[in-house]
């Protein structure tokens, strides 16, 4: 179990929790962990930065779990397992890194290993502003691009549209991705087709996290263990990525 | 020499088969398991309808093993009989789950037609009502569940556990109505609470023991059965290494199951198989059953 050290609202729906957990404080861009809230669930989460020694999650109330952990305050215990799974493969060049929503957390672990402002693009996708997450931030860790779905910040469009004139550029080594499936799915297909290396980390359902369970499958893989970072070739191979997810009884089902 | 073996007149290409319940929700990961040397594979229970099972948590890590209450969620046998149907050659050994013999007769009708080598019965599930150990604790229950399939022409493999009677009541009921083998063991009932919130670490509460704290368990159910039984046996519970696949055999089992080590590594299967194989090459066995018969 570790304390929650400090709650800070980011939107009127999203909060970052601050913990101590030296582990987690040491987990890698795109590694995750199953964090339960005694009494009201357990649940997949990224890593975020937190303090020095800490470790921090930023949670979109949701779901039953998911409200539990955005409620939860500083002194609570809570318990985490992990980190589980993969990390990115940082290319050299010039990157661009996109994400939507809370999908966002492991863009920003992404370029703080990355560490060069000056080679990377971080393109954050929103429905609308004050959907916009860690702006502040991510202007110190890249050149950062904003869409937002009805154009009240940023280029007006969704965040595909604006990958895809990023990319249409022709100034990127490589592409990394992690928000709502559609949206990965669009600019991993993009980049695919520009022939840029292109990563996306994937969320499913998940048990176990650590590739006992199978609720987390995708084609013949496994996103806790074998992801959750996957290259957009082996995405593309699955063919259920962008199309079909299993559902709490691992029925498929078409997005 | 040759790793192949053949149980229950089900054909194993190697010793370790995949358990029940790991992994078992997709064809195209049973097919990447079988390409990895798993001499077959297990889905996860079915039942009649599908199941969504319990809110998470429902898994944690409990001294050296595993602790789970997934529920039995499950697509429910008509959905994965579709998926089977969907994936030509893969063949699966489908586990069952139910409370009555027609139920079970009814659900492996669905599979008519398709590559199932067995069914396997889950009378052993330690965490949900009515299904699984409730039904494996009566005896003349298993006994008419076993009969009525083997009237439809199935093969049957019963899967125990221990449950509040004596196990091997079970086994000899399953034995008697003529189940090609027995599967031993199933997760063993258990619970975890954490001192800090004074909660029960499953939503659940109560659930089933896997992995390497109850390999002692397991290998002592395999040879108290193989000691009073003709039936062959698969031994689960545990096995994360060639030596706890070699444990076994020597018990008494004619194949086994790995489940909880199968978790993150896919290649477990290839590492069973290769030092098993070195196993009988240095002791100039040229077949698995004469590590059995060593013993
Ligand atoms: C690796 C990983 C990292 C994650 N990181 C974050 C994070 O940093 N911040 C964050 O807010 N959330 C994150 N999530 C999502 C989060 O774990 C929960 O899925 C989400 O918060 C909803 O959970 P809930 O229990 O509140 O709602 P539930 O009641 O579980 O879900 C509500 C609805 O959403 C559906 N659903 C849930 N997950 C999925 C899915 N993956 N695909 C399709 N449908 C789904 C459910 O079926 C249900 O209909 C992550 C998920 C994964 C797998
Ligand atoms: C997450 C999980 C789900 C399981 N589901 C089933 C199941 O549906 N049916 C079944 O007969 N056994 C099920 N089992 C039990 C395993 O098949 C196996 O008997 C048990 O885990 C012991 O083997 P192990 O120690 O190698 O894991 C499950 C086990 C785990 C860990
Ligand atoms: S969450 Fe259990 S296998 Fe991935």
């Amino acid at each position: 179990m570790v304390r929650v050290t400090g709650v800070a609202d980011e939107t009127p729906t999203v909060r970052t929790i601050r913990f101590e957990d030296p582990g987690m404080a040491a987990a890698l861009p795109g590694q995750f962990a199953m964090v339960w809230v005694p009494g009201g669930g357990e649940l997949p989460m990224s890593v975020m930065a937190g303090d020095p020694g800490g470790a921090a999650f930023t949670v979109r109330r949701h779901g039953p779990a998911s409200t539990a952990l955005y409620g939860v305050d500083r002194g609570d215990l809570i318990g985490v397992r992990g980190p589980y799974g993969n990390t990115f493969d940082v290319r050299e060049g010039r990157l661009l890194l996109a994400g939507g929503g809370t999908g966002m957390v492991p863009m920003m672990r992404l370029a703080m290993r990355v560490a060069d402002p000056s080679r990377v693009v971080i393109l954050m996708g929103a429905r609308t502003a004050p959907e916009v997450i860690f702006e502040r931030a991510a202007a110190a860790l890249g050149e950062v691009v904003i869409s937002t779905d009805d154009g009240s910040r940023g280029e007006e469009g969704t965040a595909v549209d604006a990958a895809r004139r990023l990319l249409g550029s022709g100034r990127f080594s490589a592409a990394y991705v992690c928000g709502p499936e559609p949206m990965m799915a669009g600019i991993v297909a993009e980049a695919r087709s520009r022939g840029v290396f292109v990563q996306a980390s994937i969320e499913r359902p998940m048990k176990c996290g650590v590739g006992i369970c199978g609720s987390c499958c995708m084609g013949d893989r496994l996103v806790c263990s074998d992801g959750t970072v996957f290259d957009g070739d082996r995405l593309a191979a699955t063919g259920e990525f962008g199309a079909i997810y299993r559902d709490k009884a691992g029925i498929a089902r078409r997005y | 020499m040759g790793l192949a073996t053949r149980v229950a007149g089900i054909d194993l290409a190697g010793p370790a088969m995949l358990a029940s319940g790991i992994l078992g929700i997709s064809m195209d990961v049973f097919r990447r398991l079988l390409d990895s040397g798993a001499g077959a594979v297990v889905s996860k229970s079915l039942s009649a309808e599908p199941r969504e099972g319990y809110p998470n948590p429902t898994m944690a890590e409990a001294a050296g093993g595993w602790l789970n209450a997934v529920g039995l969620s499950n697509p429910g046998a008509p959905n994965f009989a579709n998926m089977m149907r969907g994936a030509p050659g893969v063949p699966v050994v489908v586990s069952l789950v139910g409370s009555d013999p027609d139920e079970f007769v009814s659900m492996a009708r669905l599979f008519e037609g398709l590559e199932v080598p067995a069914f396997e019965l889950n009378l052993s599930c330690p965490h949900v009502e009515k299904v699984g150990l409730e039904v494996g604790d009566d005896p003349e229950l298993v006994s008419r569940i076993v009969r009525s399939l083997k009237g439809a022409g199935v093969r049957v493999i019963a899967k125990v556990g221990l449950g509040s009677s004596d196990y091997l009541g079970t086994v000899r009921a399953a034995e008697d109505a003529g189940a090609d083998a027995v599967t031993a063991i199933n997760t063993v009932r258990a619970m975890s609470i954490d001192v800090h919130s004074g909660r029960p670490v499953l939503s659940n509460g109560f659930g089933g023991l896997s992995g390497p704290p109850i390999r002692p368990i397991a290998v002592r159910c395999v040879r108290e059965i193989t000691s009073r039984h003709e039936i062959p046996v698969i031994g689960c519970g545990g096995v994360s290494c060639w030596e706890d696949a070699a444990e076994f055999l020597l018990a008494g089992a004619s194949a086994v199951q790995v489940g909880t080590a199968a978790g993150g590594n896919p290649g477990i299967f290839a590492e069973i198989n290769s030092g098993i194989s070195s196993y009988m090459e240095r002791r100039g066995y040229s077949e698995i059953s004469e590590v059995r018969r060593a013993a």
